[in-house]
């Protein structure tokens, strides 16, 4: 027994899982993603689809991956540097070698290593006889023939489904190396195939073959035990962002008593928020897919008008086309949530790459002076209190509401601790049900401004709305002057006012010191990991601002941002938030860090911009 | 069912406090107080009545209208009101629109309402030219027509309405001109009760930029016999002395004078606005003279709000959630002590 190694702890491992579109990659990382999360690790995700709709067998551009980051302590992001690497096939291997650490494993199938293949993904010579890939540990397995070789005595199954099943081959050695049981997958391929038993029979006993093939040939240095982390008790589900948005619009429904109305046009990374919404007619949601952006969110608006809990999903560009109905709900003061899953812009730019470009647009993309709310989510799980926030805050302000999401958090999966309607904040909302004397539409509450909601059925309330400037008192049209500008300084008012109804800002680490990290929206578990590293590291005087509130600010911004000698505002855009802070407290020198790649912050990179402070 | 309500309005019940500023002399004045009379024996409560607009001069209807109304942007009245009615399947929505807003910048709702036949009705006041920006050539303006945007003549040919709306699969649509308000108060009836999305062409004078433009139609000298106002069940008979009628001659439609080449009111056709089949209601369209009017096509089919609701009700049936923390708890989840 002398040659049992110890196995080395690691606090966190990357691992992804890559191969052709087919190759079932997406759904090999969920289940080691849902297998590690109940084990009790802490668990990220992100999917990495081609564009191509079905590309070509093998080739480059039609390679999906799926990359899971497990920690025994908290992970905020899906991670940089891959731990491992599950190459399915050499397109597969070419076109994310990049991201493996120097050194670390790479399990490919020698299979999917034909002369055809290689030559797809444009390999001169053979990478695994090369001598390419010296500086890492290479485990080659043919998993193509032991996946045939498993299933053999399955009756019924053809070439094809046999194929298709070595994903749980790899996936069989992952969880024999990180110590994971196969339990988990198995009750899943039994649910799933329940019609199929043999496609059932056959993945389990493909899944089970890979596991002891890792365990019996000892092909594999038993090295890396990732232990649970600690977590806050409860009950946890992964979720990804967009359904955790669409969660979130649920759970304000049922809270506030009001039926939900959700008017959209699929646009990519937002479609899966309506995906997900017309499942749930049972809950009476009415999901109407319109004919354009415009249509989506005007139909928004006339259920609003009719009382629903009215909510328009986008992106960019149909943000963009959707402003002139914004504008026209602010003027009508209805209550509105606009949700906005930001991508790489300008026009059609990078739909399926993450970006923050959108703030401005979300604050000033309209004409007139047209101020409306504006927050951001900030993790996959937090999308559900955010799109339940975006909700309240619209029927309690009367306002339209716009929540800023963006493509990597609403595809990323993370736990969420899962959240009954019953302990979210109550909603408010302005529905009047009876005439009273000198009644007027826009009579309105006054520590909010928030006006009156008359809805259409309701008797002796008939009344008309409409986008022309309207009378301060009757809101009926007009063109006075002095009237225009005390309703432009209303309609102002009412927004500021929304800062007595949100949380102050926090500030994580230090809350004085030499630098404050600023940040908003999906760029969170980014700069918390890397501030916490920083603090880890021994570097004290540094301390994170990450916003939600754009619009109003919390009433405490200023404040927080007074207390430290230097300010840097790190974002995925050209300098946004930047632009809006120095416009609003001129009084700090900010210093900003702007990546527009289309890709996330690196942990690397943000770490040597903030020790350029310390 | 039919319900009989306690209150009994009158078309004054109707009218908002509001100062209407049309110009003098335009047919929506005829329009709105058509409307505000057939509303007032219409059996539906005044506050269960939305009128929904866009932009334009026929879009200021709604402010003048004792009903719940939106003044919305241009052209996207069909979806705002599409939103209110799934909102509250129980109202009784209606659109006004014009040429601009609804062929224009709003075409594709148009369209797209007719399409899905959601039950609301659309009234579109069509002048064939742009009123509130004073008089540039609209959708439906003749070609060669001079107007502030075309000083040598429109090159744009027109779209016909009642094509544009066949062709959308409208299953109610029906022709009026602005002149004729007891015609347009049967049809607004009619479009109340039709249910299915109903779009009312009117034929409407601007006094201002394109004056007369129907007047070879609908000027009282020649309005009898250049008009045929169709009723469905009723043989399609016109003229003054109402001694003209509709045949069909092989593929056409053919006008024939009744007592002339032995032709008697029974050869006359027959108006069947309900079929399915709308290659009659095509050619009633289309035809040159008489200009038909009237309910020309009322077929009525299961409505998208129906479609939606026994789709709703089979899912709720079959569901195991009743809230929405059921949804939460199903599927995979796991503890953290």
């Amino acid at each position: 027994m002398n040659d049992v190694k110890i196995p080395e702890a690691l606090e966190t491992v990357v691992v992804r899982f890559v191969g052709d579109s087919g190759d079932g990659m997406q759904l090999t990382g969920t289940q080691f993603t849902d297998t590690s999360a109940m084990f009790g690790n802490d668990v990220a995700t992100f999917p990495n689809y081609p564009s191509e709709i079905r590309a070509p067998q093998g080739s480059l551009y039609g390679v999906s991956g799926f990359q899971v980051h497990i920690g025994s302590v908290e992970v905020s992001t899906p991670g940089d540097e891959l731990d491992l690497l599950v190459a399915m096939n050499p397109a597969g291997l070419k076109t994310n070698l990049y991201a493996l650490k120097k050194g670390q494993m790479i399990i490919v199938d020698t299979d999917a290593f034909t002369a055809k293949n290689l030559e797809k993904a444009a390999y001169a010579s053979n990478p695994l006889t090369d001598g390419s890939l010296d500086g890492y540990k290479v485990i080659e397995v043919a998993m193509t023939s032991l996946t045939k070789e498993a299933v053999k005595e399955v009756v019924g199954l053809d070439q094809k489904s046999i194929v298709r099943s070595k994903n749980m081959f790899a996936l069989g050695m992952v969880y024999w190396m990180y110590h994971r049981s196969t339990e988990h997958t198995i009750e899943f391929l039994e649910k799933k195939f329940k019609k199929q038993p043999e496609l059932a029979e056959g993945n389990s006993k493909v899944l089970n073959a890979g596991y002891y093939y890792a365990e019996t040939l000892e092909l594999i240095p038993n090295a890396y035990i990732v232990s649970p982390a600690k977590k806050a008790a409860g009950t946890y589900k992964i979720v990804m962002g967009n359904t955790a948005t669409a969660w979130g619009l649920l759970a304000a429904a049922e809270k506030s008593g009001l039926e939900l109305f959700l008017g959209s046009y699929p646009i990519t990374p937002a479609t899966d928020i309506l995906h997900e919404l017309v499942k749930h007619k049972h809950f009476g949601v009415k999901a109407f897919q319109a004919e354009d952006e415009i249509a989506g969110i005007s139909s928004a608006i006339g259920a609003a008008f009719a009382g629903d809990l009215a909510v328009t999903t986008t992106s960019g560009p149909g943000l963009a086309l959707k402003s002139e109905a914004i504008g026209l709900a602010l003027m009508l003061e209805l209550p509105l949530v606009i949700v906005n899953v930001q991508r790489g812009g300008p026009s059609t730019g990078l739909p399926t790459k993450t970006e923050q470009s959108d703030l401005l647009q979300a604050l000033f993309g309209r004409h007139g002076e047209s101020p409306v709310i504006v927050i951001a989510a900030s993790t996959p799980g937090n999308c559900y209190n955010y799109a339940y926030e975006a909700a309240r805050l619209a029927l309690e302000h009367m306002t339209p509401v716009i929540l800023l999401t963006d493509g990597y958090i609403a595809n990323g999966a993370s736990p969420w601790r899962i959240t009954p309607v019953s302990e979210m904040k109550p909603i408010r909302n302005h529905k009047v049900l009876k005439a009273t004397e000198n009644w007027h539409p826009y009579d309105r509450e006054v520590t909010t401004l928030a006006r009156n909601w008359a809805v259409p059925g309701t008797p002796g309330l008939e009344h008309r709305v409409g986008g022309l400037e309207k009378d301060s008192i009757t809101g009926e049209i007009s063109y006075d002057p002095e009237n225009h500008q005390k309703m432009v300084k209303i309609r102002q008012e009412k927004i500021d006012l929304v800062r007595y109804n949100i949380p102050d800002q926090s500030t994580e680490y230090a809350d004085s010191g030499d630098l404050l990290v600023v940040g908003w929206g999906g760029t969170y578990g980014a700069l918390h990991t890397a501030v916490h590293q920083m603090v880890k590291e021994g570097y004290e005087k540094i301390g994170l601002a990450h916003f939600n509130y754009l619009n109003p600010m919390p009433a405490n911004t200023e404040e927080v941002l007074s207390k430290f000698k230097n300010i840097v505002v790190c974002e995925l855009n050209n300098g946004q938030m930047v632009k809006v802070l120095r416009d609003r407290f001129p009084q700090f020198k900010y210093d900003q860090f702007n990546k527009i790649q289309g890709l996330p912050f690196s942990n690397n990179e943000l770490l040597e911009t903030f020790k350029n402070y310390l | 069912m039919e319900t009989t309500l306690d209150t009994k309005y009158t078309f004054k019940d109707f009218a908002s406090d509001q100062e209407v500023r049309w110009c003098p002399g335009c047919d929506d004045y005829v329009v709105l107080r058509s409307i505000q009379k057939a509303m007032a024996d219409m059996n539906v409560k005044k506050e269960d009545i939305v009128f929904i607009s866009g932009i334009g001069c026929s879009s200021r209807f709604p402010y003048y209208m004792n009903t719940y109304g939106m003044h919305g942007i241009h052209g996207r009245a069909p979806a705002i009101a599409s939103g209110v009615k799934l909102a509250n399947p129980d109202l009784s929505v209606w659109i006004v629109t014009g040429d601009g807003d609804s062929m224009a910048i709003g075409g594709n709702h148009l369209i797209h309402v007719l399409r899905r036949n959601i039950n609301l009705n659309i009234i579109l006041l069509n002048n064939e030219i742009y009123g509130l920006t004073k008089g540039q050539f609209s959708p439906t303006s003749v070609l060669g027509q001079k107007t502030k945007s075309s000083p040598y003549g429109n090159t744009q040919p027109p779209f016909s309405p009642g094509e544009l709306a066949l062709g959308s699969n409208a299953r109610f649509y029906a022709r009026i001109p602005g002149n004729n308000p007891k015609g347009q108060i049967e049809i607004f009836h009619e479009a109340q009760q039709f249910n299915g999305t109903s779009l009312i062409e009117v034929l409407q004078n601007c006094v201002i930029f394109n004056d007369g433009c129907f007047d070879h139609v609908t000027d009282k000298t020649v309005k009898d016999e250049k008009q045929i106002y169709v009723e469905h069940g009723k043989p399609m008979i016109f003229g003054k002395d109402r001694d003209k009628g509709l045949v069909l001659n092989g593929l056409k439609l053919e006008v024939v004078t009744i007592g002339e080449n032995g032709i008697a009111e029974d050869n006359i056709l027959v108006h069947d606005a309900k079929q399915e089949d709308k290659t009659l209601h095509q050619m009633l369209v289309n035809l040159a003279y008489p200009l038909v009017t009237g309910v020309i096509r009322s077929f009525e089919d299961v409505t998208f709000e129906e479609r939606e609701d026994t789709l709703t009700a089979e899912v709720k049936s079959k569901s195991k959630f009743k809230k929405t923390d059921d949804l939460f708890y199903a599927g995979e989840t796991y503890e953290v002590q």
